[in-house]
C-alpha cells in the first residue's frame, strides 16, 4: 500500500504550492529540523569536512628527535596513498570479494524468495523466521562464532575442517565471505520477498492465461518486476563489501593469514594506530570516494538498462 | 498470496508433487546452514570446558549452562553486565532518541513547504551513500580535539545520526498522514508541534519501529567507532569486550568458554526481539525497496 502512493508524489523541485503557507506554519519547521541538521553538520558532514582537511597536512620534524609540526602538504599524503602496496592489494582483495560474495549471496536470496512466494512451500512462516535470524547477530559475534566452527579441532564439521584448512591463507577470504554471507542472506530474502508481495495477483493471472509455467513466471514476470529490490540490495552489497572491517579483525585472532592491512579498512585502523593520522585520513577519503562512485556506477548502469 | 491455480490434470499433478519436493529440500538445507551455528553455541554455552572440546559439538553433555551464567556474570567483578547495559545504553539510548530526530526532520520534508527543502532532503539522502565506518577515524580526531576521546558520549552522539531514518520517514509521513488531518487539527486549534506529537506520530507508529530496527541495527553494528574511540574497557560495548576477551584467549585459556556463553548472551534478547517484531522489518524493507 505504501508503495503505491511513494511512486504517485512526483518530487520536482518546482512543485506545485500546496495549500499550506509556508509563512503560516513556518516556526515549526526550525524546531523538527534543527535537532536533526545540527547532529547531521557535527557528526556527519564536519568529520567529512575535517577528514579531507586532514588528508592535505603531513607531519614535519626538525631534525630527526625535533617537536612534530603539522604542515600543509597539499597532495603529499595522496601521493603516498597511490604508492602504497598494501592498501590496493586490500583494494583488490574486497573487490575479488565482492564479485564472487554478492552474486553468490543475492541469487541465493533470490532464490529463497521465490521459493517461499511459490506456494511450494509450507511453512513458510517457519523458514522466513529462520533464514532471518543470523541477521540480528553482529558481525563481531557472527565471526567469533564461526572462527570457532573452522578450528581444526573444535569444529562439529571435523571431518571437513581437518581435511581442509578454512584458516589458510588459500581459504580465508572466502571462509569469512561465509560469514557475511551466513548473516545477510536472510535480510535481502526477505527485501526481495517484500516486494515480491507487493506484486497484484492480477500480473500472475495474465500470465498463467498465456500458459507460462512458475519457472517461466519466476523469471519472466517475477524477476524484472523486483529488480528494483535487487538493485538496492546489491548498492548496499558493495557499501558494505568496501567497508569489512569487524569479520577479518575477529579473524586475525584466528588465522595468522588475515594481515593488519587485509581490507581497506583495516588498513585506515593500523595506519591509524601507528599514528598517521593524516596518512590515515587520505586512506578514508579515498575509500569513501571509491564506495561512492562504485555505487553510483551501479546505480546508473542498472537505470540506462532498465531505460533500453 | 497464493500464486498457483488449481491443478487439475494428472501431469501437472507429478509435476508439482515433484516441484514441491525439490522446493522442500532446498529450505531443509537452508534451515541447517542458518541454524546449525545457533543451535552448536546454545549446545557449547552448556558444556563445560572440558566436555567443550571432548563430547559431540551438536549435542548435549551435563548442562551447565547456569554455573556458567554464574562464572561469566562473576569474572572480572561482573565487567561483562556492565557491558550489557553499555549496549542497551549505546544502542538502545541512541535508536530511540535518534529515531524520533529523524521522523521529525523527515515529518517536516514530507508536510511543510519550506525554502531549502530539497536541498536538505539531497544533501541527507547522500549521507545514505556515506558508509559510517568512513566517519569513525575523523570523528575520532575531531573529539580528541575537544578531550573526549574514550568517552560515553563519544560513542553515543555520533550514533545518533541517521540519514536513512530520515528518508525513511519522509516516505511514510507522505503515505500514512494525510493533509487533510493537519488542516483539520489546524482549524480546531491545534499548534503544529502539538498535532506532530498527538496525531501524526500515532499514524507513524509502524513506521516508528521500523526506523527504530533499522538504527538500532546500524548502531549495534557499528564495530569501527568504538574499537578506535574507547580505551577504558569499563565504557565498551559487548561486541568490542567479547572481542577483545577473544583476542586473548591463546594467552587466557578460560576465555574460550566465557567468550562462548557471552556470545550466546549478548545474542539472545535481539534473536527474540526480531522474531516478534519481523512484520516491521518487511513493512520498512517494502517501503525501502522502492525509489
Amino acid at each position: 500500500m505504501t508503495q503505491a502512493t511513494i511512486v504517485d508524489v512526483p518530487e520536482g523541485t518546482e512543485a506545485p504550492p500546496r495549500r499550506s503557507g509556508a509563512v503560516r506554519y513556518g516556526r515549526a519547521v526550525p524546531f523538527f529540523v534543527v535537532p536533526f541538521g545540527l547532529l547531521f553538520v557535527l557528526f556527519y558532514l564536519l568529520p567529512i569536512g575535517y577528514a579531507i582537511v586532514q588528508s592535505l597536512y603531513t607531519v614535519e620534524r626538525t631534525g630527526t628527535f625535533g617537536p612534530a609540526r603539522e604542515v600543509f602538504g597539499g597532495l603529499v599524503q595522496y601521493g603516498r596513498v597511490f604508492q602504497d602496496g598494501p592498501f590496493w592489494s586490500s583494494i583488490g582483495r574486497v573487490l575479488v570479494f565482492g564479485v564472487v560474495q554478492v552474486p553468490v549471496m543475492l541469487g541465493l536470496a533470490l532464490l529463497l524468495a521465490l521459493l517461499l512466494d511459490s506456494g511450494l512451500v509450507k511453512g513458510r512462516r517457519f523458514f522466513r523466521l529462520a533464514f532471518f535470524v543470523p541477521y540480528a547477530i553482529p558481525g563481531v559475534i557472527a565471526a567469533i562464532m564461526w572462527g570457532f566452527l573452522y578450528s581444526p579441532n573444535l569444529s562439529p564439521l571435523k571431518p571437513v575442517t581437518s581435511a581442509i584448512d578454512f584458516l589458510s591463507a588459500d581459504f580465508v577470504l572466502w571462509a569469512i565471505a561465509n560469514v557475511v554471507t551466513w548473516v545477510y542472506v536472510g535480510y535481502n530474502m526477505l527485501i526481495i520477498y517484500s516486494s515480491l508481495l507487493a506484486i497484484p495477483a492480477e500480473v500472475y493471472e495474465a500470465a498463467r492465461i498465456d500458459g507460462a509455467g512458475p519457472i517461466r513466471i519466476a523469471w519472466s514476470v517475477k524477476i524484472p518486476l523486483v529488480m528494483p529490490a535487487i538493485v538496492l540490495t546489491t548498492v548496499f552489497s558493495i557499501i558494505g563489501t568496501l567497508q569489512l572491517l569487524a569479520e577479518p579483525q575477529v579473524f586475525r585472532s584466528f588465522s595468522s593469514a588475515v594481515s593488519s592491512t587485509y581490507t581497506p579498512n583495516l588498513t585506515v585502523y593500523s595506519t591509524s594506530s601507528v599514528p598517521n593520522f593524516n596518512l590515515a585520513a587520505a586512506f578514508s577519503v579515498v575509500l569513501a570516494l571509491a564506495t561512492f562512485v562504485l555505487s553510483f556506477a551501479f546505480l546508473r548502469f542498472t537505470q540506462r538498462k532498465g531505460a533500453r | 498470496m497464493s500464486v498457483l491455480a488449481p491443478e487439475n490434470t494428472k501431469g501437472k499433478v507429478r509435476e508439482s508433487l515433484f516441484s514441491r519436493t525439490g522446493a522442500m529440500l532446498i529450505m531443509a538445507v537452508g534451515t541447517v546452514y542458518f541454524l546449525t551455528p545457533i543451535w552448536w553455541l546454545f549446545v557449547g554455552a552448556s558444556k563445560s570446558s572440558e566436555e567443550f572440546t571432548s563430547t559431540n559439538p551438536l549435542w548435549f553433555a551435563d548442562f551447565d549452562l547456569f554455573t556458567n551464567i554464574g562464572d561469566l556474570f562473576a569474572y572480572r567483578d561482573g565487567v561483562f553486565l556492565r557491558w550489557m547495559l553499555n549496549s542497551v545504553l549505546y544502542t538502545g539510548g541512541a535508536a530511540l532518541l535518534g529515531t524520533l530526530i529523524a521522523a521529525m526532520c523527515g515529518y517536516a520534508l514530507a508536510k511543510y513547504q519550506f525554502r531549502g527543502r530539497e536541498l536538505l532532503f539531497n544533501v541527507v539522502l547522500s549521507g545514505v551513500l556515506v558508509p559510517a565506518t568512513a566517519l569513525a577515524l575523523p570523528l575520532f580526531l575531531i573529539f580528541s580535539k575537544v578531550e573526549m576521546t574514550n568517552t560515553f558520549w563519544s560513542v553515543f552522539l555520533p550514533s545518533l545520526v541517521n540519514p536513512f531514518g530520515v528518508y525513511l520517514a519522509r516516505i511514510y509521513a507522505t503515505a500514512s498522514v494525510p493533509d487533510d488531518l493537519l488542516e483539520a487539527a489546524r482549524i480546531d486549534g491545534s499548534g503544529e508541534i502539538r498535532t506532530f506529537f498527538k496525531v501524526s506520530t500515532r499514524l507513524m507508529t509502524p513506521a516508528l519501529v521500523t526506523i527504530f530496527l533499522f538504527h538500532f541495527v546500524a548502531v549495534w553494528n557499528n564495530f569501527l567507532l568504538p574499537l578506535i574511540m574507547l580505551s577504558d574497557e569499563r565504557l565498551f560495548p559487548v561486541t568490542l569486550g567479547l572481542y577483545s576477551w577473544n583476542t586473548q584467549v591463546n594467552q587466557i585459556p578460560e576465555l574460550r568458554g566465557l567468550v562462548i556463553i557471552g556470545a550466546l548472551l549478548s545474542i539472545t534478547p535481539l534473536v527474540i526481539a526480531f522474531l516478534f517484531l519481523q512484520r516491521f522489518w518487511r513493512n520498512g524493507l517494502g517501503a525501502g525497496a522502492v525509489k
